[in-house]
């Protein structure tokens, strides 16, 4: 083979190809040994690796190696290993209602800690990694809540969210009343105005707060209650506190009586299992406005 | 003359080394690309996964065209933290009218192959045209003008013609109707809902961008964005049966 080319080359005393081209010469390196070395023993580890998994494709199906590893039953041998790990706590978490959870200290404090994680992934992306919120996705820390604060009701809204489609979720939404025509753009002004004075905010000056408050009684009383102060049922917030979903400034408040609003959270029943959407719900109650 | 001088005969003529390579790269596609068609640990038909409906399909296409494949993958591993996270792990059948695939695994922004549903319309439009308004940390670019820009889908039934071509299973009453169900698609309440849902089997219909009064390139990628990992019921889903 390449020791039949015994043309040396002087300078380098190393063998050349034997390629001549006018006159110029290739030299003929060895390869260093331990890479050579090192290229069989992969090889010879590939042969090994065809026996030990999955390789050849054959008539109808590939060689399936002597462990018989396969990637999909891998990761349920995995996520098996996992629950045992977990052990007896989640199968706890499956069986006993929120309530239950909620009495046994121990219980409550490993909800908590698997629903931090599962907050942080599912629900922070709106509602914020604290829970605190921001324009349009309601603060969890605080004790005004939409749809009520009681663990049956903040499972309930987790379960099957808020206009999500579930058959289950809550429904109710804030009418376009200005892009329906249903309001004209003073009524509008008038009522944004009124709605303004339930929570003390100032008003502009010299307004007649009669004609948005006969407006609001007309119109978002329904809803949002008489004197204001909200409907959980249909989820109508809660006008004469200091705390707003989107903003208390009335631009915001007439762009909502406008165009109306209609948030939706998404339903996850089905999407995270059974010990995850209790220990979520634990985890918002013990967030600081959980209500008895 | 040994054998090792018959080399000379692959270097002096191209012609000759032209067709020795293409034999050689043939024997590797044989082994490596073909068996891959016939192999019955490699297919799998799994219910619910049915061809984009032509709104989906314009969505896939900006989200092609403004390369989010770069930094979101759409594969889920079958491996233990990746299915803790993201959930059931992908299936080849769950691509299996996407072209291009939109595989991978670097992730500088997370797995999308399983978003749909998991966040509201209103959640994916603050972050798409603001990504900060809604995650502080987040690196995503902002794409405003989605929603100033109207969605071109004057020629959508020649998409789903070149689908068709390729295999993808459209009816003639799908590429007939296909302008005319983006119109329906995003649109909330809309009379012809029936019909699309009828054809395509779990769509999800309404204004997705929030507003009624175009349709915008938002409403495509919301559309599609909100499909992606919703086809397949995984509680139908035999993991043990189907691991062949």
């Amino acid at each position: 083979m390449a020791d039949e080319h015994k043309d040396i080359d002087a300078v380098t005393g190393t063998a050349t190809t034997g390629h001549d081209w006018d006159g110029i010469r290739e030299l003929n390196t060895p390869l260093p040994r331990w890479w050579l070395w090192s290229f069989y023993a992969c090889i010879i580890w590939a042969v090994g690796y065809w026996v030990v998994y999955p390789a050849w494709p054959l008539l109808t199906n590939s060689t399936q190696g002597i462990t018989g590893w396969h990637a999909r039953s891998a990761v349920v041998a995995d996520l098996d290993a996992l629950k045992a790990q977990r052990g007896p706590m989640v199968d706890k978490l499956n069986n006993a209602s929120v309530a239950e959870i909620a009495k046994d200290p121990q219980l409550t404090d490993f909800a908590r800690a698997v629903g931090r994680p599962a907050f942080a992934d599912n629900c922070a992306p709106c509602h914020g990694a604290g829970g605190g919120g921001t324009k349009g996705y309601p603060n969890l820390n605080d004790d005004d809540w939409l749809w009520g604060g009681t663990l049956a009701a903040i499972e309930q809204t987790i379960r099957h969210g808020a206009r999500s489609g579930d058959k289950d979720d809550h429904e109710g939404n804030m009418p376009a009343f200005g892009r329906d025509g249903i309001l004209k753009a003073p009524q509008i002004s008038a009522v944004a105005d009124y709605v303004r004075s339930l929570s003390g905010l100032s008003t502009e000056p010299g307004i007649d707060l009669g004609i948005g408050k006969k407006v609001f009684a007309d119109n978002c009383a329904l809803c949002h209650g008489p004197d204001g102060k909200g409907n959980r049922e249909l989820g109508a917030p809660n006008l004469t506190d200091k705390i707003w979903l989107y903003a208390s400034d009335k631009e915001t408040i007439m762009e909502g009586i406008r165009n109306g609003r209609g948030a939706v959270m998404p339903a996850w029943n089905g999407r995270l299992n059974e010990s995850t959407i209790k220990a979520l719900t634990v985890y918002v109650y013990s967030l600081g406005g959980g209500e008895k | 003359m040994s054998l090792w001088h018959k080399h000379a005969i692959f270097e002096k003529n191209s012609i000759v080394l032209i067709i020795g390579i293409l034999i050689v790269i043939a024997i590797g596609g044989l082994v490596e690309i073909v068996p891959l068609f016939y192999l019955k640990n490699t297919i799998e038909k799994v219910e619910g996964v049915r061809p984009y409906s032509p709104l989906e399909l314009a969505g896939r296409n900006i989200y092609v065209r403004e390369g989010c494949y770069l930094c979101h993958s759409q594969m889920i591993r079958p491996l233990r933290d990746e299915v803790e996270r993201y959930g059931h792990y992908s299936l080849a059948a769950e691509s299996i009218y996407d072209r291009p695939f939109q595989w991978g695994s670097k992730r500088t922004g997370p797995d999308l192959a399983r978003v749909g549903g998991k966040y509201s319309d209103d959640w994916h439009r603050d972050h798409l045209y603001d990504p900060r308004s809604v995650v502080p940390g987040s690196v995503m670019p902002a794409y405003g003008f989605l929603r100033e820009t109207d969605l071109d889908y004057q020629n959508i039934a020649q998409d789903l013609k070149v689908q068709a071509l390729l295999g993808v299973p459209y009816t003639a009453a799908d590429i007939e109707n296909a302008t005319k169900d983006v119109v329906t698609q995003s649109t909330t309440d809309s009379p012809d809902a029936a019909d699309l849902a009828k054809r395509y089997s779990k769509i999800q219909a309404r204004d997705f961008d929030g507003n009624p009064n175009r349709v915008s390139e938002a409403d495509a990628l919301i559309a599609y964005l909100q499909l992606l990992g919703t086809q397949v019921d995984f509680k139908l889903y035999d993991d043990k049966a189907n691991i062949r």
